[in-house]
């Protein structure tokens, strides 16, 4: 299967099975589309027939051509089968290592922003912190079932965990005992929304965090429309400074400003430019996960709108790259030589398998998600894992699980797409979210010009 | 004419050396609410 688009004036072809990616132009791309279907010498006559005016387009050039596209087929980098691509591959295992959590540290938030996933931070519940015991039992759960996993990652989450910090801190201390004791590696993750972002607090997380994910939205007039207190003002101005000073001591450490957008500001490229110009060169944006009859909801019709920010963006993110001054965009970070393997590209987000949620009161869930919703509950610290079909059903929800990705070019990249938004729109976590499939696709698209262009510039 | 063919993992042979589990979950980094494994870095040195 082969997948050939051009963004930006940047023709690819896309081999889905190999991973191979080919940058043409516009006749080797339609030599490319022909060849799968066509002998060698009718693609031959119909390029010809299609460039007659074009004198560069001859039976000398052409054979060049189609003798490398030949060679590519042979060293399997070009038209190749899917047929075997899951043997020898198995299953995520169901009682397999948990190598990841998410902790609600917080059900509480001191923001009430509308959109807000997590039901402004109680996910339906009561509010609720958890306790110093319960994050050290769940360090404790995480270690116990890791296996031969080294790399543990545990993310702190809500609800605001800086309404918790003193939990926060004490677990991580814990934590770096427990990797002394069981030679294990911590890697600890903070989202936060910023508003009580002190200088004590950024310290702590430059030496302890691997990773900080800062929320802000955009523009002043976007950020404020949602991410308000309860009183209904806006943070922006709280946190943007704050923001700002935590990136600049953090120095070269991971750290991600992370937007949502929503159909308020369909030109989110205008407030990932602001954020850039803010000084942020590690941004995220993310369309907002909602009711699809909340008018803030993304609709059908908003499609080619958005599809045309995310071409923008990558045109612009090269132009400021080019000049010294780029940013990563998270999406678009594409590791092409690096990037994960088959087992990881099948087998998906890890979510329910790998990857739990832990609320405050020690409950186990598939992922963040699915927290507040009680049947998909699937166990707790004290007991472990109770609902064992539930888990057998997230460990056999992979790739080959979702009949409708099975002709789909982009399905390597995604691994089916997050369970969480498939549930959510269809009622099955091997269901689709076509809508998110749409954004998906486009975002790889993009990824992939955007990486062309830096290798062949030399600035990859 | 001709093609560019850029550097990349070739899938077929991460059969044999990969599912080692180091590498990270994507919603650890920055997405929360889509999933994109593709951007997941691998953790292991020969590849």
């Amino acid at each position: 299967m082969i997948h050939t688009f051009t963004v930006n004036g940047i023709s690819i072809a896309l081999d889905i099975f190999s991973g191979a990616v080919h940058v043409a132009n516009p006749v080797s791309l339609e030599a490319i589309r022909l060849y799968e279907q066509h002998s060698r010498d009718e693609v031959i006559r119909k390029l010809l027939s299609h460039y007659e005016s074009n004198p560069e387009v001859n039976l000398g050039t052409l054979g060049a051509l189609m003798d490398q596209l030949d060679e590519l087929v042979r060293s399997g980098q070009l038209y190749s089968s899917g047929a075997c691509l899951n043997t020898g591959v198995p299953l995520p295992d169901a009682k397999g290592p948990i190598k990841a959590l998410c902790l609600h540290v917080a059900h509480v938030c001191n923001l009430a922003c509308s959109y807000c996933f997590a039901g402004q931070g109680k996910y339906q519940g009561q509010a609720a912190q958890m306790s110093l015991g319960t994050a050290r039992e769940a360090l404790d759960f995480l270690v116990t079932n890791s296996g031969t996993r080294r790399h543990l990652e545990v993310d702190f989450f809500g609800g605001e965990p800086l309404l918790n910090w003193e939990v926060v801190k004490k677990a991580v201390v814990y934590g770096r005992a427990l990797e002394r004791e069981h030679n294990k590696v911590f890697r600890f993750t903070l989202t936060t929304n910023g508003v009580l972002l002190n200088e004590e607090i950024m310290e702590f997380c430059n030496q302890e965090m691997h990773n900080v994910v800062l929320s802000l939205d955009g523009r002043r007039e976007v950020h404020d429309h949602y991410r308000v207190d309860a009183k209904g003002k806006g943070s922006y101005e709280i946190i943007v400074p704050k923001f700002q000073e935590f990136v600049k001591r953090r120095g070269d450490k991971e750290y991600y400003i992370r937007g949502t957008y929503t159909r308020r500001n369909l030109d989110f490229l205008q407030d990932i430019l602001h954020m850039a110009d803010l000084g942020f060169t590690r941004l995220s944006m993310e369309p907002v996960v909602t009711a699809p009859d909340d008018p803030e909801a993304l609709r059908a019709e908003d499609l080619p709108a958005l599809f045309e920010q995310y071409e923008r963006l990558a045109q612009e993110m090269l132009i400021r790259k080019r000049q010294g001054r780029g940013f990563e965009f998270y999406h678009y970070m594409l590791d092409l030589e690096n990037g994960p393997c088959i087992h990881k590209r099948l087998n998906g987000c890890g979510s329910g398998t790998e990857y739990l949620a832990v609320t405050p009161q020690g409950e186990l869930y598939p992922c963040h998600q699915f927290v507040g919703d009680s049947a998909y509950r699937i166990g707790t610290l004290k007991k472990g894992i109770v609902n064992h079909a539930l888990r057998d059903k997230f460990a056999a929800n992979t790739l080959y699980s979702r009949q409708e990705c099975r002709n789909c070019w982009a399905q390597l990249y995604c691994a089916g797409g997050c369970a969480a938004n498939a549930a959510h729109a269809t009622g099955s976590i091997s269901g689709v979210y076509a809508y998110g499939c749409e954004l998906f696709k486009k975002r790889i698209e993009c990824a992939l010009m955007l990486q062309a262009c830096l290798q062949e510039e030399g600035l990859a | 004419m001709k093609i560019k063919t850029l550097k990349t993992r070739n899938l077929q042979e991460s059969k044999k050396l990969g599912g080692c589990g180091e590498c990270q979950t994507s919603c650890q980094s920055a997405c929360k609410t889509s999933c994109g494994v593709a951007n997941q870095p691998c953790e292991q040195e020969k590849k």
